[in-house]
């Protein structure tokens, strides 16, 4: 299906009209192949929707008929593999498009998920989402795919649709990782690798990423023989194949620091010093790292803490201070480090302020708990120094 | 049936029946049973069959309204007065009666507070229009 669609738009037809002709062929080809199979089953859909594309055009009763079929997601099919892929993506992740819309013509186009089911993912009436696809696919009406679309923006929303499942929806991170595969196959572009590695490393990590209760366990005290050894292997495989290549870029630096942390038999055998080498190459990758890449800044000094100690660390997070210092992230890794510095009521006070920010509730749930635990931390030792300092703390 | 939404306040409302200070000050283990309850009565809800929506909000709360012709909108994001009201979240619940609501809503009031104490937080029902 991809490949028919993807012939298609190298003849320059506009992809809504494109898409909906394939879909036509597909009904069709329901509809006959039971009994007269075809020899050359894609050229038939090739063929049948570029009939059906030059119906479309002349006739206003089969644009009719195209908005009927419309309703109708496309079919889950075999997935074909190569440049159709590619220009698919490349179409599908037009930066003229907003990301929300790229994430869903992704799905639907080069996923092959219906509406609804994207619908559902994103927890909006799938009538909205028909309403998302349907614009974005006006929006790409007259474009054409001749010349090479930009490979960061797939990769972006790529990452986003993994994001968007990662935890509880994890269908979507099962998709973002097949599309990435799929990605990877049609281009030799490291970067492509790499992000396939990231997210397999985060992946092969979700089983320990929550307790029996749904409650949210951090990366420093999960149980890590609920990790995924295989996926780890392989992703650690295929992030090696990627270095080699010796084009180095954020999505393969990401990678080498999951792999690290995947690497360690618990998180006091972390490699720091490694990792804090990694995520200098990241924030050297921009001109201006507290501008254009303040995540990295941030989580740098998290690795700055565990190397330098988290005097140190908690020095690095106020290069962000002016981007980032009313969100929930930057107030998290505060907290973490002061709480390292056992300057707990900080560190409570802090851990408060992240949840007051917080986005998602099993986060903020995970941040209001750090918050009472070192509270209750910063009680003991005051109870302990109250009473002369002779009793030792547990 | 019936649906009424079952709202939580960060603030607002009747006074407390029993003041208790921000949860991040409450003893650990007080604030996993209180969190603990709240998925309980999700889960309970749905077993019911009266589940519909549950949806938490956060904090930061903006008004906005229109600037007039060509002007940007107007923004007010605070600070608001403390004693105005700010909705922290939502049960929706489709029952057969209100005195059903009445009884769920007293039933997530019980919510474990400091010390396991009943919070005996107010919460507010409004039923929702067909």
């Amino acid at each position: 299906m991809p490949k028919v669609l993807a012939g298609l738009l190298r003849h320059n037809e506009d992809f809504a009209a494109a898409e909906d002709a394939v879909q036509e062929a597909v009904i069709d080809a329901l509809r006959v192949w039971p009994d007269n199979p075809p020899n050359n089953p894609q050229a038939w859909l090739a063929s049948v929707a570029a009939r059906r594309l030059v119906d479309a055009r002349r006739s206003e009763s089969a644009r009719r008929r195209r908005e009927q079929h419309n309703a109708l997601g496309p079919m889950p099919g075999p997935t074909e593999q190569g440049d159709d892929t590619l220009l698919l993506l490349f179409c599908c992740c037009h930066p003229d498009l907003s990301p929300s819309s790229q994430v869903a013509l992704t799905l639907r186009a080069v996923g092959g998920l219906t509406t609804r089911e994207i619908a559902d993912a994103f927890f909006v009436p799938e009538a909205t989402m028909a309403q998302r696809i349907s614009r974005a696919k006006a929006m790409l009406r007259h474009s054409t795919f001749t010349a090479p679309g930009d490979l960061a923006v797939v990769l972006r929303v790529l990452s986003l649709i993994y994001h968007a499942g990662h935890g509880r929806r994890s269908d979507l991170a099962n998709d973002a990782i097949r599309l990435t595969r799929q990605l990877t196959l049609a281009t030799t572009e490291p970067e492509a690798r790499g992000l396939l590695a990231l997210l397999m490393l985060q992946h092969a990590r979700l089983p320990a990423r929550a307790d029996a209760n749904g409650q949210l366990v951090t990366l420093d005290e999960q149980d890590r023989r609920l990790w995924d050894s295989a996926e780890i292997a392989d992703g650690v495989a295929i992030l090696q194949a990627a270095l080699a290549e010796q084009r180095p870029g954020r999505y393969q630096i990401l990678a080498a620091i999951a792999a690290l942390h995947s690497d360690a038999e618990s998180s006091s055998e972390t490699d720091w010093s490694q990792i804090l080498q990694w995520y200098d190459d990241l924030v050297a990758l921009s001109a201006d790292p507290e501008r254009d890449d303040p995540a990295a800044v941030l989580n740098r000094a998290v690795a700055v803490g565990h190397v330098e100690g988290a005097v140190a660390g908690l020095a690095e997070t106020e290069r962000v201070a002016a981007v980032l210092g009313d969100r929930q992230q930057w107030f998290a890794v505060r907290a973490y480090l002061l709480e390292r510095a056992e300057d707990f009521v900080a560190a409570g006070d802090a851990y408060a302020a992240a949840a007051e920010r917080a986005k998602e509730v099993a986060e903020r749930d995970h941040l209001v708990r750090r918050a009472a635990r070192v509270r209750a931390l910063g009680r003991i030792r005051t109870c302990a120094y109250g009473s002369g300092g002779r009793r030792s703390i547990p | 049936m019936p649906k009424y939404l079952l709202l939580k306040h960060y603030r607002g409302g009747p006074p407390q029946h029993r003041p208790s200070p921000p949860m991040d000050q409450w003893a650990p283990e007080d604030v996993d049973a209180h969190m603990t309850f709240l998925h309980e009565v999700a889960r309970i809800l749905r077993e019911t069959g009266e589940f519909v929506d549950a949806q938490a909000l956060t904090p930061t709360q903006t008004w906005v309204r229109y600037g007039g012709p060509g002007a940007a909108p107007v923004i007010t994001d605070g600070p608001h007065p403390e004693t105005s009201d700010l909705v922290a979240g939502w049960y929706m619940i489709d029952v057969d009666s209100y005195e059903r609501a009445v009884e769920l809503a007293a039933f997530v009031s019980s919510e474990p507070g400091q010390g396991g104490e009943p919070l005996y937080e107010w919460i507010d029902i409004r039923e929702v229009m067909d």
